[in-house]
Order: structure tokens, then C-alpha cells, then sequence
């Protein structure tokens, strides 16, 4: 007993109990008031904000993704359209197991290597909470069976999805381009356009070619389903729904059947071609070979096929029509010679002496033909195409003057063309020379240097459609087009057709003569000339010239076709335009490697004016050339 | 005995004799309100609900039948028979969600420290009673010892909610005996100085039920999903609420564990202010009317026991509110007489028979 003991008196001990039994009914009072202060808080003071977060989860838009627009020929025949698929899609945030529940999958729906592989790579470039495809275009067969036992997969479902789908396969391929998976530079196109809204839901961009430059057109308005959903993101119903309005149709220029027709000529040759209505600038054909099969891109590459394309020493996704800057050779010529009149360096009727090499200032430039040409007219130089003719030509003008004259004509500038990332080429004069280069001595530009501009080599490089839209501007006296692949833009919910408008880029005001004495010289080439075996018995006039560019410089060494190896070959070139009188079709095409314009180029751009002009198509076997004495 | 088959009218008298009309009649518009609030929450419980109801209630008819005396003699043996069973617990307890608080007996899994919630109480009302001649300061040891050790027991399996729930029944018994204001102040600022080191000895889980108390939305998705849902369950209420089986919050599955301990945000969603006050008031009148009785009770013994029973009810009432509105971290305390659940009805029901049996002898010449 270390302290005096608590002796109780009853009656104190219950006033005691009663007291604190007071007290605590107090506290329990105060706790109640406690809690009825925060329920007030919350559902009168924050209610409107409470509501509005409980309306935000119960509701949620879900975009329903509009058919992107089809893209037809000017005929009609598809080149770009849509079908429904089935795919197996995997939402990689609901999966914890991804590799376990993959390799289940694979025990009952045929999954390759490859489609691992293309899994990978979309996890890799995808947020967590996207589902994405493990397989697409699943079999009836492969739906069933994974249907029977989905409930060992969640995370996984089946989709019914509208994939791109390009009829043609190779056909056109750089022209149309692909769709392929967003990706972060996509997204920052979207944002730029300010369409964020309405790509919501949007799987698929372009990302090549006519896909690209009018995915804004071809991908539609999304439409969108106000969704009551539970706590897990599911669906419970519907509580009203917008319909998305399809994507515009494309209706090309292009003609399906004659940019087959060339791509069958070329064969396994590499090279490119264009073809232009020269009084529109629609153009015909636009060929890059070889092309691949944009359906690989759809749904993401495979990882094979992507470097298969992308190591090929053919370069098959170079887009050469618009991309490869090649010298033109003997083909600038013809606008060599129109600047000559126009700025009137020369007249037609004047004539050189072609001993067959012109020297300047100690440099000996060579003409193709040993000995020379003889007594040679801007007609005959054109025909026969004459290098000295040109030397001679070039050294008088001037760099300045003939690149003023050809920037006209559009060289060394992007055509405008709807194709997103065209190439400039090089127009040669001092002025770029001066930026192009850093040393002051390399900045200078040397009068030698003009000589061989002027038969088209030297720093002279242009794409294919640069060559093509100077033919045409010359085939349509001066009117020059920007070049277009799109007809019009279909709007099929209004039926409204948008064509893509055919004015005139500018109108070069050459002298009519001056252009006639062009026309007639080219008629000359197919009919006597260079290009006469190629078109011999044609059934229409044609205009046209033959040209070879130099790949690699034999340092004045013979040039022995055989004997070099074949990647170093010259690049064989044509340009055409017919009929001559009223051309419906002007065209430049170029085979890499191919040796002379004349012998690979020529029957290339014969089998496309006749199967233009006459619906005819070509015998299989090309004819062969024998070697024949050519420009350049 | 064949007398007594014979008398319908007076077996009838007899099974509702100990039974306390008025809090009975409480308790039975709360179990209507609280029926109606879980057929929205989860239709298919409500026959379970009632099975666990009329378990409850039969449990609560013998309770009252049991006059406090003999209460008293079970104190001893209910509390030392519950310490061994978690002790045992500790020892053998199957695991289950990370803790250990179920024992196997083989054909059946119990909970002990279920059973504490009243065997503390009991124990420590048995034991003041027994000291309340002379109260010595080593009988306020003796008896925050029976306090601590199985509410240290429980602590450790780890069940903060039980705990919660046991330590305030066993604290009201020692408060409404008299505790000094000094020793419970010091006892106050010793606890608030300690609570550093007390932090150290939290599990993880414990700690971020803390943290997502104070900052809810540093993850929504994850550990304060609960708290933020059935929060905006329950400011979308607003004052009249949403209708019976409207919640959205309810019905498209925001709310966790809506039928058990979130059952308050259905309640509040679906009616609102004025529902909840409608609760507070009936939770407020059973607390009175167990106050009532517990001032009027003839023993220290059952003053109390009647006390501490009282105050748990608020206290689970009180823990569970403030869990579901936010301002009390989330521990595994049902609402009371209202979630769906079986163990903690029959414990509740428990309390209830007892208090009426209080009631019921309050007029009795004691000893």
C-alpha cells in the first residue's frame, strides 16, 4: 500500500459517472456536428463540383472512326479502298503477363515470329492503354475458336476493324503512297492542324505520297458515342450517338492502265517515268521503279520486309520521279535551243562547224561522234544532237542567262506536285554556286564550266518531273501547269466534286516561230533521227529527244558501255510529246543505268503514246537497238 | 411442460419480456433504412442479410436474457479464453489479403478478436466492480494491461479497424470509471510526441492509408481511388440526393466494397444531405437511449458496461462516417447495424441484448 487508498462514497461515484456520461454524450454530439459540417461541405458548398465528377465518370465519348475515302483512277478503277477484317488485339495495361499470355494465344490462333516481332515494335512506339494488334485478318475459323475460350484472355478481344487495303499492290505505289500506325510525328501534324478532336479514335495517317498530302480530305469527320461506362472502362449503354461522315473520295488525273503498261515496260529495270497532260497538268502516269506493296505498311511492317525495302540496293522507296536528281544529258537541248532564240543568241538558220570537239581554255570538250558533224543548224543539232553545237552555245550565253532561262521552265524548282517532300534538283548558276560551296576558290564559278551545262551535265541534276513539266510547257506553247495527281476531291455526302484547279502556274510568252522551229526539230529526232528507231512506223506524229547522262567520269577515257560495270552505266533519258500538232500527253522517263537514251528510254515512252494514242498495247518483246551514235 | 405448449399467448409474453421496446423500435427503422439503402447496393445480399439478421437478433433475445450478474462470471473466462485465441492466432492463424486474423478450428473459421469488442469491456467493468471499494493507481495499471494486451494482439496481425474499435471500448470503461483529466492529458500529449516513432512502426500500407488521406489525388488511380470516389459519391448527392437506385457512383461500380464498409457513400449518394442527417438522428437517439440506460443502471459493473457499448456504437458509426466522407483514413470498420455482414451484426446485436438486459434489471436489488 504505497499510497492512501480511494475511499468511495456511492452516491459521489454515480454523480461522478453521471458527469462524465454527460461529457461523452457531449462528444458524441460534437462528432455528429462534426460530420454533419462535412457533409455539408460536401454536398452543398463542393455539390456542383462533386456532380460534375461523377457525371465525368459515368459518361464517356468514344470516337467512332470514319471510313477514310477511297482513291480512284481517272477511270474508276480503285486504287485505295477499305474492308472490314477481323484482328486480335491485345490492351497491354490489362495484361500483366504479356509474353505468358501471348504464348497462350498462340495454342490455339496461328501466331508467327514476325507478328511478335511487329507486337514489339507497336509496344515500343504505342501508350500502354491502346489495343493493339498481336494478328489481323483473323480466319471465321480463328474468331471461333478464340471466342470459345476468351474468357482465359482478359485484356485480349476480337475486333472488327476497317483496314486500307490498295487492290493494285505495286501498282502506283509511290504515288498513293501508304498508311501506316500513328506515330509521335503524326501526332504533332494532328496538333499543328488543330484536328486532336477529331482524330481521336484515328488509328492510321498517311504517312506517304497522295495518303499523306490529303489525309486532311480522305480521313473524314469521326463521329462520336456518348457511352455510360462502369468503374472498369466498360461500355453499359449508349446514350446517344453522332455518325461520323466518311472521309473524301480522291479521282486521279492518273490512268491506271497506262502507269501499267509503263511499269511492265520497265520490267526489273530501275528508273522513273512521268506523264503529263500538258493542258492541264493532271498527270497520266507516275512511275518509280521498281515500287513496293504499300498493304505491308497497313498495320505496321513487319520488321523484315522493313529492312528488306530499306537495304535493297534498288531502293525501292526512293520515289525516283520526284526525288532522284539526275542530269538531264541531251534532253535540255531542246531548251537550250529555245533559249538560244529567245534571247536571241542564235537563229535557227545559223550554222556551225562541227570538227567533233570544241577546246577551251586547254580543255578538249568531245563530241559523240568522231569527226564531227559537218556543217550543223540549231534543226540538225536538235536530230542529230550535236554536243558542239551546244559547247559552242553555252559558252556564249552564259551560265546567268541560261539559268535565268530554265528557272522559267521550272528546273531546279519543286513542280508543286501533290506529294509531299518533292526535290529541288540543282539549276546550276554563279549565285549557287556561291552558297553551295564553302572555299572561296570553289565559290568562284569558271566560264569552262558553262561548256558542259549546256549538253546537260556538268552540276545540272533534275527530277524526272521537272523534265517532265518542261516538256509539257513546251508542248502547250508556253502555258505551264503546276503537275496533279488529284482529278477532284468527291465529297459523297453532299456529292459535291472539288476539282483541283487547272489554272495556269504562269504562261511563258515565247514567240510562237521560236517554239515551232522547237516542235519541228523534235518531230525530226523521232522521224530521222536519234529517236527514229524506237517510233518507227508510228501511226501519229511525235516530238521528241533522246539523252544520256554520265553516272561516272571516265576522265576522257573511251566510254565502253560492256566494259563498265553495270551501276556505273549512263542513265538512259527520253522526253515525248504528241502528237506533235495538238498533244494530248508529254512525258519524261529515265532508266537508270540503261546505257543510251535511244536504246532503253525511247521504246519505254513509244509503248505509252501508243497505248495513249491508240489503245494499243504493247508486244511483249521490246525491240533491240543496236549501238548508234548519241549526244551526251 | 405440456402446460406451456398449451399457452401461446403466454410463451409469447415470455420471448418478448427482456426485449426494450424502444430501443428495439430504433434499431428497427435504422435495419429498414439500412435494408432499403442494400437492396440498391447489392440486391442478391439482402436474403443472406436477413439470415444474418435473424442470427443477430436471436443472439441479442438470449444476451438479454442473461442478467448482468452472470455476465460478470462470464468476464474472467470470455477474456482469457478470447487472449489465448489470438494468441493462437498469432501462432497458427491463416493468412488471408496480407494478415492474419481468421483461426481454422477445422469445421469452422473464426475471428477473435470479433469477440474482444465485448469481452474487454466486460472484463475491465468486471474488474473495476471488483476494485470499486478502493481504486488504487496500480489498479489503473492493472487495468490498461488488460487494455493494451489485446489490443497489442490485434494490432499486430495486422487489423487496425478491430483495433481501433476494441482500444476505444476498453478506454470508455476506464474513462467513464473515472480516469484523472491529468493522467488522460498526459496520456494525450504523450501519445501526439510519440506519434514519430509511432509512424515508424506502421506498416507500409498503414502509412499510405494516411498519406492518401491528406493528398487523395497524388494517385487516383490507385491507393486514393476509394477515398476520391466514394467522396464525389457523396458530394453528388447533393441535399435530397439521387433517387433510391440511382447512384451513378454506385451502380456503375465506383464505389468499392459499396455493400460492406462504403455502404454510407450508396446512403449518401442516393439521398443525399437529408439522408444522412436522417441516420445521424437515428445513430443519436440509439446512443441516448444506451446512455439512458447506462445512467440508470443499479451497478458500477453494468453503468460501464452499458457505457462502453454505447460508445461503440458511436465509435464505429463515428470511424465509418468519417472513412467514407474523407476525413478519417480508411480502416475496416463497417457501418453500423447498416453493412452487409454477418460477424459484426451479431457482435452489434450482441451489445444489444446486453443493454437491454441492463435495462431490464435496472430496478433489481443487486448482490
Amino acid at each position: 500500500m504505497f499510497k492512501p487508498a480511494e475511499f468511495k462514497n456511492p452516491e459521489q461515484e454515480i454523480e461522478r459517472f453521471q458527469r462524465r456520461l454527460a461529457v461523452t454524450g457531449g462528444l458524441v454530439l460534437a462528432a455528429f456536428f462534426l460530420l454533419f459540417v462535412r457533409f455539408f461541405w460536401l454536398q452543398v458548398v463542393q455539390h456542383e463540383h462533386y456532380q460534375t465528377r461523377a457525371e465525368d465518370n459515368r459518361i464517356s465519348l468514344v470516337p467512332i472512326v470514319p471510313n477514310r475515302g477511297v482513291i480512284v483512277d481517272r477511270n474508276g478503277v480503285v486504287l485505295a479502298r477499305n474492308y472490314s477484317a477481323y484482328t486480335l488485339e491485345i490492351t497491354p495495361s490489362r495484361v500483366a503477363d504479356l509474353e505468358g499470355a501471348i504464348n497462350e494465344l498462340a495454342r490455339i490462333i496461328d501466331i508467327q515470329p514476325k507478328d511478335r516481332k511487329r507486337f514489339r515494335k507497336l509496344l515500343e512506339e504505342s501508350r500502354n492503354f491502346e489495343s493493339l494488334p498481336i494478328r489481323t485478318r483473323l480466319t471465321d475459323e480463328e474468331v471461333a475458336r478464340f471466342i470459345a475460350q476468351r474468357f482465359r484472355f482478359p485484356g485480349v478481344e476480337i475486333k472488327a476493324r476497317l483496314f486500307r487495303q490498295y487492290p493494285q499492290a505495286e501498282l502506283a505505289s509511290h504515288a498513293l503512297g501508304y498508311i501506316g500506325r500513328v506515330n509521335e510525328r503524326d501526332l504533332g501534324t494532328i496538333e499543328k492542324n488543330n484536328a486532336e478532336d477529331n482524330y481521336r479514335g484515328t488509328e492510321h495517317f498517311g504517312k506517304t505520297g497522295l495518303e499523306q498530302k490529303y489525309e486532311f480530305e480522305l480521313h473524314g469527320q469521326t463521329g462520336f458515342e456518348q457511352v455510360e461506362v462502369d468503374a472498369g472502362g466498360r461500355a453499359v449503354r449508349v446514350l446517344s450517338r453522332t455518325a461520323p461522315l466518311p472521309g473524301n473520295n480522291l479521282v486521279l488525273t492518273l490512268d491506271a492502265k497506262l502507269q501499267q503498261v509503263v511499269e511492265r515496260a520497265f520490267g526489273k529495270r530501275r528508273g522513273a517515268l512521268v506523264a503529263i497532260e500538258p493542258s492541264s497538268g493532271g498527270i497520266l502516269a507516275l512511275v518509280s521503279m521498281p515500287g513496293y506493296d504499300p498493304n505491308l505498311f497497313v498495320d505496321g511492317i513487319h520488321p523484315q520486309d522493313w529492312e528488306l525495302l530499306n537495304t535493297s540496293e534498288d531502293k525501292p522507296m526512293v520515289n525516283r520521279a520526284l526525288n532522284g536528281a539526275y542530269p538531264p544529258g541531251s534532253t535540255f537541248k531542246p531548251f537550250m535551243a529555245l533559249a538560244a532564240l529567245e534571247t536571241g543568241k542564235r537563229t535557227p538558220q545559223q550554222t556551225i562547224s562541227d570538227p567533233g570537239f570544241f577546246n577551251f581554255g586547254g580543255h578538249t570538250f568531245r563530241d559523240d561522234k568522231k569527226g564531227g558533224h559537218g556543217v550543223v543548224d540549231m534543226y540538225k543539232s536538235i536530230v542529230h544532237s550535236c554536243d558542239t553545237y551546244y559547247y559552242v552555245l553555252a559558252n556564249d550565253m552564259g551560265i546567268d542567262a541560261i539559268s535565268g532561262f530554265m528557272r522559267q521552265l521550272g528546273f531546279g524548282s519543286p513542280t508543286g506536285i501533290d506529294i509531299e517532300g518533292e526535290s529541288k534538283g540543282v539549276l546550276p548558276s554563279q549565285e549557287w554556286k556561291r552558297k553551295r560551296f564553302r572555299k572561296p576558290e570553289q565559290q568562284k564559278w569558271y566560264a569552262g564550266e558553262t561548256i558542259s551545262i549546256g549538253i546537260g551535265q556538268g552540276y545540272n541534276a533534275y527530277t524526272p518531273i521537272q523534265l517532265a513539266q518542261a516538256t509539257a510547257a513546251i508542248a502547250n506553247n508556253g502555258v505551264m501547269f503546276r503537275p496533279h495527281l488529284v482529278k477532284y476531291v468527291e465529297n459523297i455526302n453532299t456529292g459535291e466534286r472539288r476539282p483541283v484547279e487547272p489554272e495556269p502556274l504562269r504562261v511563258l510568252s515565247y514567240k510562237p516561230a521560236h517554239l515551232e522551229v522547237i516542235r519541228q526539230a523534235m518531230v525530226g529526232v523521232n522521224k530521222e533521227g536519234t529517236g527514229t528507231r524506237a517510233f518507227a512506223g508510228a501511226e501519229y506524229v511525235s516530238a521528241g529527244k533522246t539523252g544520256t547522262a554520265q553516272v561516272y567520269s571516265l576522265k576522257g577515257a573511251k566510254y565502253e558501255a560492256g566494259k563498265v560495270q553495270e551501276r556505273l552505266r549512263d542513265h538512259a533519258l527520253f522526253i515525248a510529246f504528241a502528237p506533235a500538232d495538238q498533244p494530248t500527253i508529254a512525258l519524261a522517263v529515265l532508266v537508270e543505268n540503261g546505257g543510251f537514251g535511244a536504246q532503253s528510254a525511247a521504246p519505254i515512252a513509244r509503248q505509252v503514246l501508243d497505248y495513249w494514242l491508240l489503245g494499243k498495247l504493247p508486244k511483249d518483246a521490246a525491240p533491240e537497238f543496236e549501238e548508234e551514235g548519241e549526244g551526251g | 411442460m405440456a402446460e406451456l405448449a398449451f399457452r401461446p399467448r403466454e410463451w409469447a409474453q415470455k420471448l418478448v419480456a427482456p426485449i426494450d421496446p424502444v430501443l428495439l423500435g430504433m434499431l428497427a427503422l435504422l435495419l429498414g433504412y439500412a435494408m432499403l439503402v442494400l437492396v440498391s447496393a447489392s440486391p442478391e445480399r439482402l436474403n443472406n442479410q436477413i439470415l444474418n439478421l435473424a442470427v443477430a437478433l436471436v443472439v441479442m433475445r438470449v444476451a438479454a436474457q442473461v442478467p448482468p450478474q452472470r455476465l460478470m462470471h462470464l468476464a474472467l473466462p470470455l477474456y482469457v479464453g478470447g487472449v489465448l485465441l489470438l494468441v493462437a492466432v498469432a501462432l497458427f492463424g491463416d493468412i488471408s489479403k496480407g494478415a492474419r486474423r481468421w483461426l481454422n478450428l477445422g469445421f469452422m473459421r473464426i475471428q477473435p478478436s470479433e469477440l474482444m469488442k465485448i469481452a474487454v469491456p466486460l472484463m475491465l467493468a468486471w474488474y473495476f466492480q471488483k476494485h470499486e471499494a478502493m481504486l488504487r493507481a496500480r489498479d489503473w495499471i492493472v487495468a490498461a494491461l488488460i487494455l493494451l494486451l489485446p489490443v497489442g494482439l490485434i494490432v499486430r496481425q495486422p487489423d487496425l479497424g478491430t483495433a481501433i474499435l476494441v482500444f476505444a471500448a476498453g478506454f470508455f470503461v476506464l474513462f467513464l470509471a473515472g480516469l484523472s483529466w491529468k493522467v488522460m492529458a498526459a496520456l494525450l500529449f504523450g501519445g501526439l510526441a510519440s506519434l514519430p516513432f509511432a509512424w515508424t512502426l506502421l506498416h507500409d500500407y498503414q502509412r499510405q492509408r494516411i498519406l492518401t488521406l491528406i493528398d487523395p489525388e497524388a494517385d487516383p488511380l490507385g491507393k486514393g481511388f476509394h477515398i476520391i470516389q466514394s467522396t464525389i459519391a457523396v458530394g453528388s448527392g447533393g441535399i435530397l440526393g439521387k433517387g433510391w437506385g440511382n447512384g451513378t457512383q454506385t451502380h456503375l461500380e465506383f464505389i468499392p466494397e459499396r455493400h460492406t464498409d462504403f455502404i454510407f457513400a450508396v446512403l449518401s449518394e442516393e439521398f443525399g444531405l437529408l439522408g444522412n442527417t436522417f441516420l445521424l438522428a437515428i445513430y443519436a437517439l440509439i446512443i441516448g437511449r444506451g446512455l439512458m440506460i447506462a445512467a440508470n443502471a443499479p451497478t458500477l459493473f453494468s453503468r460501464l458496461l452499458a457505457g462502453s457499448i454505447t460508445l461503440i456504437f458511436f465509435t464505429y458509426a463515428f470511424v465509418n462516417m468519417g472513412m467514407v466522407s474523407g476525413i478519417l483514413p480508411v480502416v475496416g470498420v463497417p457501418l453500423p447495424f447498416v453493412s452487409y455482414g454477418g460477424t459484426a451484426l451479431v457482435t452489434l446485436f450482441a451489445g444489444v441484448g446486453i443493454l437491454m438486459s441492463i435495462h431490464k434489471h435496472r430496478m433489481l436489488v443487486q448482490k
